[in-house]
Protein backbone atom coordinates (compact mmCIF):
# COMPACT_ATOMS: atom_id res chain seq x y z
CA UNK A 1 0.00 0.00 0.00
CA UNK A 2 1.56 3.70 -1.06
CA UNK A 3 1.67 6.51 0.96
CA UNK A 4 -1.47 8.07 -0.16
CA UNK A 5 -3.45 4.52 0.25
CA UNK A 6 -2.38 4.60 4.12
CA UNK A 7 -3.56 8.86 4.37
CA UNK A 8 -7.27 7.79 3.11
CA UNK A 9 -7.33 4.65 5.38
CA UNK A 10 -5.85 6.93 8.33
CA UNK A 11 -8.66 9.62 7.50
CA UNK A 12 -11.52 6.97 7.89
CA UNK A 13 -10.45 5.46 10.86
CA UNK A 14 -9.76 8.78 12.76
CA UNK A 15 -13.20 10.19 11.54
CA UNK A 16 -14.32 6.43 12.89
CA UNK A 17 -12.60 6.68 16.17
CA UNK A 18 -13.39 10.58 16.37
CA UNK A 19 -17.41 9.75 16.37
CA UNK A 20 -16.94 7.13 18.56
CA UNK A 21 -15.73 9.22 21.30
CA UNK A 22 -17.97 12.20 19.87
CA UNK A 23 -21.07 9.80 20.55
CA UNK A 24 -19.94 7.99 23.74
CA UNK A 25 -19.57 11.71 25.12
CA UNK A 26 -22.46 13.25 24.21
CA UNK A 27 -24.66 9.93 24.96
CA UNK A 28 -23.28 10.01 28.43
CA UNK A 29 -24.22 13.90 29.22
CA UNK A 30 -27.92 13.39 27.54
CA UNK A 31 -27.78 10.45 29.66
CA UNK A 32 -27.15 12.54 32.75
CA UNK A 33 -29.35 15.67 31.72
CA UNK A 34 -32.71 13.34 30.74
CA UNK A 35 -32.16 11.58 34.67
CA UNK A 36 -31.78 14.92 36.28
CA UNK A 37 -34.74 16.46 34.52
CA UNK A 38 -36.51 13.13 35.18
CA UNK A 39 -35.94 13.53 38.86
CA UNK A 40 -36.45 17.09 38.97
CA UNK A 41 -38.51 18.69 36.34
CA UNK A 42 -38.72 22.19 38.27
CA UNK A 43 -34.89 22.18 36.92
CA UNK A 44 -35.45 21.01 33.18
CA UNK A 45 -34.75 24.22 31.71
CA UNK A 46 -31.06 24.97 33.19
CA UNK A 47 -30.32 21.60 32.73
CA UNK A 48 -31.29 21.92 29.36
CA UNK A 49 -28.94 24.63 28.67
CA UNK A 50 -26.11 23.64 30.27
CA UNK A 51 -26.45 20.14 28.28
CA UNK A 52 -26.40 22.34 25.20
CA UNK A 53 -23.35 23.88 26.27
CA UNK A 54 -21.59 21.12 26.95
CA UNK A 55 -22.81 19.19 23.63
CA UNK A 56 -21.28 22.11 21.53
CA UNK A 57 -17.99 21.72 23.48
CA UNK A 58 -17.35 18.26 23.07
CA UNK A 59 -18.45 19.05 19.22
CA UNK A 60 -16.09 21.81 19.22
CA UNK A 61 -13.77 19.53 19.71
CA UNK A 62 -15.14 16.65 17.62
CA UNK A 63 -14.94 18.98 14.53
CA UNK A 64 -11.16 19.89 14.79
CA UNK A 65 -10.80 16.31 14.43
CA UNK A 66 -13.13 16.15 11.82
CA UNK A 67 -11.68 18.81 10.06
CA UNK A 68 -7.88 17.12 9.98
CA UNK A 69 -9.70 13.70 8.91
CA UNK A 70 -10.81 15.75 5.65
CA UNK A 71 -7.44 17.61 5.40
CA UNK A 72 -5.94 14.69 5.40
CA UNK A 73 -8.67 12.72 2.67
CA UNK A 74 -8.52 15.91 0.13
CA UNK A 75 -4.49 16.36 -0.19
CA UNK B 1 -29.68 25.08 0.67
CA UNK B 2 -28.25 25.27 -2.93
CA UNK B 3 -27.28 22.17 -4.07
CA UNK B 4 -30.54 20.15 -3.70
CA UNK B 5 -32.48 22.61 -5.69
CA UNK B 6 -29.70 23.28 -8.70
CA UNK B 7 -28.32 19.76 -8.66
CA UNK B 8 -31.92 18.67 -10.01
CA UNK B 9 -32.35 21.38 -12.45
CA UNK B 10 -29.17 20.70 -13.87
CA UNK B 11 -29.77 16.79 -13.87
CA UNK B 12 -29.56 16.59 -17.80
CA UNK B 13 -26.03 18.27 -17.75
CA UNK B 14 -25.13 15.97 -14.41
CA UNK B 15 -26.79 12.88 -16.19
CA UNK B 16 -24.69 13.62 -19.34
CA UNK B 17 -21.41 13.74 -17.30
CA UNK B 18 -22.44 10.61 -15.29
CA UNK B 19 -23.13 8.77 -18.61
CA UNK B 20 -19.17 10.32 -19.68
CA UNK B 21 -18.30 8.70 -16.55
CA UNK B 22 -19.50 5.45 -16.95
CA UNK B 23 -18.51 4.56 -20.12
CA UNK B 24 -14.95 6.21 -19.40
CA UNK B 25 -14.22 4.23 -16.69
CA UNK B 26 -14.47 4.23 -12.69
CA UNK B 27 -13.62 7.77 -12.47
CA UNK B 28 -17.06 8.85 -13.74
CA UNK B 29 -18.35 8.65 -9.47
CA UNK B 30 -15.32 10.65 -8.66
CA UNK B 31 -15.72 13.75 -11.13
CA UNK B 32 -20.09 13.76 -10.62
CA UNK B 33 -19.07 14.05 -7.01
CA UNK B 34 -16.82 17.07 -7.64
CA UNK B 35 -19.44 18.52 -9.66
CA UNK B 36 -21.98 18.51 -7.43
CA UNK B 37 -19.36 19.66 -4.23
CA UNK B 38 -18.92 22.45 -6.46
CA UNK B 39 -22.12 23.70 -5.34
CA UNK B 40 -20.80 23.84 -1.69
CA UNK B 41 -17.84 26.38 -2.65
CA UNK B 42 -17.45 29.69 -3.00
CA UNK B 43 -17.49 30.92 -6.71
CA UNK B 44 -17.92 34.09 -8.54
CA UNK B 45 -21.01 32.51 -10.54
CA UNK B 46 -24.78 33.54 -8.91
CA UNK B 47 -27.16 31.10 -10.23
CA UNK B 48 -30.72 32.39 -10.59
CA UNK B 49 -33.76 31.07 -12.00
CA UNK B 50 -32.91 32.81 -15.61
CA UNK B 51 -29.15 31.73 -15.55
CA UNK B 52 -25.86 32.42 -14.32
CA UNK B 53 -24.77 35.99 -13.44
CA UNK B 54 -21.29 36.55 -13.56
CA UNK B 55 -20.49 38.48 -10.46
CA UNK B 56 -17.63 41.49 -10.78
CA UNK B 57 -14.37 40.54 -10.03
CA UNK B 58 -11.74 42.84 -9.19
CA UNK B 59 -7.73 42.14 -9.53
CA UNK B 60 -6.40 41.14 -6.27
CA UNK B 61 -5.12 44.17 -4.27
CA UNK B 62 -1.70 44.09 -1.82
CA UNK B 63 -2.13 44.38 1.39
CA UNK B 64 1.06 44.96 3.73
CA UNK B 65 2.08 42.20 1.86
CA UNK B 66 -0.71 39.85 1.94
CA UNK B 67 -2.33 39.47 -1.51
CA UNK B 68 -6.03 39.85 -1.15
CA UNK B 69 -8.43 39.36 -3.48
CA UNK B 70 -11.85 41.59 -3.00
CA UNK B 71 -13.80 40.71 -5.47
CA UNK B 72 -17.83 40.01 -5.17
CA UNK B 73 -17.92 36.28 -4.60
CA UNK B 74 -21.21 34.55 -4.08
CA UNK B 75 -20.89 34.14 -0.30
CA UNK B 76 -19.75 37.57 -0.11
CA UNK B 77 -23.23 38.84 -2.01
CA UNK B 78 -25.22 36.75 0.64
CA UNK B 79 -23.76 37.96 3.50
CA UNK B 80 -24.65 41.75 2.47
CA UNK B 81 -28.65 40.49 1.54
CA UNK B 82 -28.46 39.03 5.24
CA UNK B 83 -27.24 42.44 6.36
CA UNK B 84 -29.90 44.56 4.92
CA UNK B 85 -32.39 42.11 5.36
CA UNK B 86 -31.76 42.29 9.05
CA UNK B 87 -31.50 46.12 8.70
CA UNK B 88 -35.11 46.11 7.10
CA UNK B 89 -36.48 43.80 9.33
CA UNK B 90 -35.08 45.13 12.47
CA UNK B 91 -35.70 48.72 12.35
CA UNK B 92 -39.46 48.18 10.81
CA UNK B 93 -39.78 46.14 13.88
CA UNK B 94 -38.84 48.16 16.12
CA UNK B 95 -40.81 51.19 14.52
CA UNK B 96 -43.92 49.31 15.03
CA UNK B 97 -43.08 48.20 17.85
CA UNK B 98 -43.10 51.90 19.77
CA UNK B 99 -45.85 53.31 17.77
CA UNK B 100 -48.41 50.65 18.95
CA UNK B 101 -49.35 49.98 22.95
CA UNK B 102 -49.60 45.95 22.32
CA UNK B 103 -48.09 44.07 19.32
CA UNK B 104 -49.07 41.75 17.18
CA UNK B 105 -48.51 39.12 14.24
CA UNK B 106 -44.43 39.19 13.10
CA UNK B 107 -44.04 42.16 15.77
CA UNK B 108 -45.17 39.88 18.47
CA UNK B 109 -42.66 37.00 17.11
CA UNK B 110 -39.76 39.21 17.05
CA UNK B 111 -40.36 40.50 20.58
CA UNK B 112 -40.09 36.81 21.76
CA UNK B 113 -37.17 36.42 20.13
CA UNK B 114 -35.47 39.56 21.23
CA UNK B 115 -36.90 38.69 24.88
CA UNK B 116 -35.68 35.35 24.99
CA UNK B 117 -32.21 36.40 23.91
CA UNK B 118 -32.22 39.20 26.74
CA UNK B 119 -33.32 36.84 29.21
CA UNK B 120 -32.66 33.42 28.66
CA UNK B 121 -29.02 34.53 27.06
CA UNK B 122 -27.64 37.80 28.03
CA UNK B 123 -28.99 38.54 31.84
CA UNK B 124 -28.74 34.11 32.49
CA UNK B 125 -25.21 33.93 31.59
CA UNK B 126 -23.84 37.66 32.71
CA UNK B 127 -26.78 38.97 35.15
CA UNK B 128 -27.95 42.76 34.62
CA UNK B 129 -24.77 44.02 33.55
CA UNK B 130 -25.42 41.44 30.44
CA UNK B 131 -28.12 43.54 29.53
CA UNK B 132 -25.43 46.25 27.82
CA UNK B 133 -24.30 43.43 25.57
CA UNK B 134 -27.94 42.35 24.68
CA UNK B 135 -27.76 44.65 21.16
CA UNK B 136 -24.43 42.67 20.24
CA UNK B 137 -25.96 39.61 21.26
CA UNK B 138 -29.06 40.05 19.64
CA UNK B 139 -27.17 41.02 16.19
CA UNK B 140 -25.02 38.17 16.30
CA UNK B 141 -28.02 35.88 16.80
CA UNK B 142 -30.46 37.49 14.10
CA UNK B 143 -27.60 37.68 11.73
CA UNK B 144 -26.06 34.29 11.96
CA UNK B 145 -29.64 32.93 11.80
CA UNK B 146 -30.42 34.89 8.50
CA UNK B 147 -27.52 33.91 6.94
CA UNK B 148 -28.12 30.18 7.59
CA UNK B 149 -31.99 30.32 6.50
CA UNK B 150 -30.62 31.93 3.44
CA UNK B 151 -28.62 28.60 2.83
CA UNK B 152 -31.69 26.72 2.86
CA UNK B 153 -33.80 28.97 0.14
CA UNK B 154 -33.58 27.74 -3.42
CA UNK B 155 -30.73 29.26 -5.58
CA UNK B 156 -29.15 30.51 -1.73
CA UNK B 157 -25.84 29.59 -0.38
CA UNK B 158 -24.76 29.47 3.03
CA UNK B 159 -22.53 32.28 3.84
CA UNK B 160 -21.96 30.61 7.01
CA UNK B 161 -20.40 27.45 5.30
CA UNK B 162 -17.47 29.61 4.46
CA UNK B 163 -14.89 29.23 7.32
CA UNK B 164 -13.91 33.15 6.35
CA UNK B 165 -17.46 34.16 7.12
CA UNK B 166 -17.45 32.50 10.40
CA UNK B 167 -13.73 33.46 11.46
CA UNK B 168 -14.59 37.29 10.81
CA UNK B 169 -18.07 36.50 13.18
CA UNK B 170 -15.29 34.81 16.01
CA UNK B 171 -13.11 37.43 15.88
CA UNK B 172 -15.71 40.24 16.50
CA UNK B 173 -16.80 37.74 19.73
CA UNK B 174 -13.51 37.65 20.39
CA UNK B 175 -13.34 41.50 21.11
CA UNK B 176 -16.28 41.50 22.67
CA UNK B 177 -15.28 38.37 24.74
CA UNK B 178 -12.07 39.92 26.04
CA UNK B 179 -13.38 43.72 26.07
CA UNK B 180 -16.32 42.72 28.75
CA UNK B 181 -13.78 40.77 30.57
CA UNK B 182 -11.21 44.50 30.45
CA UNK B 183 -14.45 46.48 30.99
CA UNK B 184 -15.37 44.64 34.02
CA UNK B 185 -12.47 43.41 35.94
CA UNK B 186 -10.17 46.49 34.57
CA UNK B 187 -7.31 45.65 32.67
CA UNK B 188 -4.61 44.82 35.10
CA UNK B 189 -7.51 42.01 36.43
CA UNK B 190 -7.48 40.72 33.60
CA UNK B 191 -3.52 40.92 33.40
CA UNK B 192 -3.55 38.68 36.39
CA UNK B 193 -6.29 36.32 35.41
CA UNK B 194 -3.99 35.29 32.79
CA UNK B 195 -1.36 33.95 35.42
CA UNK B 196 -4.24 31.69 36.58
CA UNK B 197 -3.77 32.74 40.39
CA UNK B 198 -1.10 29.76 41.22
CA UNK B 199 2.85 30.57 42.54
CA UNK B 200 4.97 32.36 40.43
CA UNK B 201 7.33 29.64 39.76
CA UNK B 202 4.50 28.01 37.62
CA UNK B 203 3.94 31.09 35.55
CA UNK B 204 5.92 29.89 32.02
CA UNK B 205 3.81 26.99 32.15
CA UNK B 206 0.15 28.81 33.16
CA UNK B 207 0.64 31.88 31.04
CA UNK B 208 1.17 30.26 27.43
CA UNK B 209 -1.81 27.94 28.41
CA UNK B 210 -4.04 30.86 29.24
CA UNK B 211 -2.75 32.51 26.32
CA UNK B 212 -3.75 29.68 24.11
CA UNK B 213 -7.04 29.42 25.86
CA UNK B 214 -8.04 33.17 25.05
CA UNK B 215 -7.81 31.78 20.93
CA UNK B 216 -9.39 28.56 21.44
CA UNK B 217 -12.86 29.81 22.38
CA UNK B 218 -13.55 31.70 19.31
CA UNK B 219 -11.59 29.40 17.06
CA UNK B 220 -13.62 26.76 18.55
CA UNK B 221 -16.63 28.97 17.92
CA UNK B 222 -15.71 29.51 14.35
CA UNK B 223 -14.96 25.95 13.50
CA UNK B 224 -17.43 24.30 15.19
CA UNK B 225 -20.53 27.02 12.87
CA UNK B 226 -18.67 26.20 10.16
CA UNK B 227 -18.87 22.55 9.76
CA UNK B 228 -22.11 22.32 11.41
CA UNK B 229 -23.54 24.57 8.43
CA UNK B 230 -21.09 22.22 5.45
CA UNK B 231 -22.42 18.96 7.42
CA UNK B 232 -25.95 19.25 6.86
CA UNK B 233 -24.91 19.99 3.02
CA UNK B 234 -22.45 16.93 2.00
CA UNK B 235 -25.01 15.25 3.28
CA UNK B 236 -27.44 15.68 0.96
CA UNK B 237 -24.89 15.95 -1.63
CA UNK B 238 -23.88 12.12 -1.13
CA UNK B 239 -27.65 11.33 -1.19
CA UNK B 240 -28.17 13.22 -4.20
CA UNK B 241 -24.82 11.52 -5.47
CA UNK B 242 -26.66 7.76 -5.01
CA UNK B 243 -28.81 8.77 -7.41
CA UNK B 244 -26.63 9.25 -9.97
CA UNK B 245 -24.24 6.81 -9.14
CA UNK B 246 -27.06 4.08 -9.79
CA UNK B 247 -28.23 5.47 -12.74
CA UNK B 248 -31.81 4.93 -11.97
CA UNK B 249 -35.19 6.95 -11.36
CA UNK B 250 -36.76 4.27 -8.93
CA UNK B 251 -34.16 3.91 -6.64
CA UNK B 252 -34.67 8.43 -7.13
CA UNK B 253 -36.87 8.07 -4.66
CA UNK B 254 -35.36 6.88 -1.31
CA UNK B 255 -32.43 9.80 -1.49
CA UNK B 256 -35.32 12.39 -2.20
CA UNK B 257 -36.94 11.77 0.99
CA UNK B 258 -34.03 11.37 3.25
CA UNK B 259 -33.09 14.75 1.69
CA UNK B 260 -36.21 16.11 2.48
CA UNK B 261 -35.89 14.97 5.57
CA UNK B 262 -32.04 16.08 6.39
CA UNK B 263 -33.77 19.50 5.09
CA UNK B 264 -35.42 19.71 8.28
CA UNK B 265 -32.90 18.48 10.35
CA UNK B 266 -30.65 21.30 8.59
CA UNK B 267 -33.57 23.63 9.59
CA UNK B 268 -33.52 22.81 13.07
CA UNK B 269 -29.63 23.28 13.09
CA UNK B 270 -29.90 26.35 11.36
CA UNK B 271 -31.57 27.47 14.80
CA UNK B 272 -29.64 25.75 16.94
CA UNK B 273 -26.56 27.29 15.59
CA UNK B 274 -27.41 30.45 15.93
CA UNK B 275 -28.79 30.10 19.76
CA UNK B 276 -25.15 28.21 20.43
CA UNK B 277 -23.10 30.86 19.14
CA UNK B 278 -24.79 33.58 20.90
CA UNK B 279 -24.86 31.14 23.87
CA UNK B 280 -21.38 30.22 23.93
CA UNK B 281 -20.20 34.27 23.07
CA UNK B 282 -22.77 35.05 26.40
CA UNK B 283 -21.25 32.27 28.68
CA UNK B 284 -17.56 33.00 27.77
CA UNK B 285 -18.09 36.94 28.40
CA UNK B 286 -19.84 35.76 31.56
CA UNK B 287 -17.07 33.62 32.83
CA UNK B 288 -14.51 36.45 32.18
CA UNK B 289 -16.63 39.10 33.88
CA UNK B 290 -16.85 37.27 37.16
CA UNK B 291 -15.17 39.20 39.84
CA UNK B 292 -13.08 36.27 41.42
CA UNK B 293 -12.12 34.85 38.13
CA UNK B 294 -9.12 33.45 39.04
CA UNK B 295 -10.21 29.92 40.28
CA UNK B 296 -9.59 26.75 38.13
CA UNK B 297 -13.35 26.54 37.94
CA UNK B 298 -13.04 28.23 34.60
CA UNK B 299 -14.08 26.43 31.32
CA UNK B 300 -11.46 26.15 28.80
CA UNK B 301 -13.51 24.74 25.43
Amino acid sequence: MDAVGLGYLAAGIGAALTIIGAGHGIGKLAAAAMEASGRQPEVAGPVRTSMLIAAALIEGVTFFSLAICIILATK
Amino acid sequence: MNTAVDSLSQQSHLDTLGGQGVAGGAHGGENLFAELLRHLEDSHELETPFGHVHLPEFPPVDVFGLTVDLSITKHVLFVWIAAVLLCVVAISVARKYTRTEVPKGFTNFFEAMVVFVRDEVAVYNMGPRGIRYTPYLLTTFFFILLMNLLGLVPYGATATANVSVTAGLALIAFLMINGASMRAQGVGHWLAHLTGGVHWALWPIIVPIEIIGLFTKPFALCIRLFANMNGGHLVIVSLIGLIFLFQSYIIAIAPAGFVVGILFLELFVAVLQAYIFTMLTATFMGLGMQESGHGAEEAHS
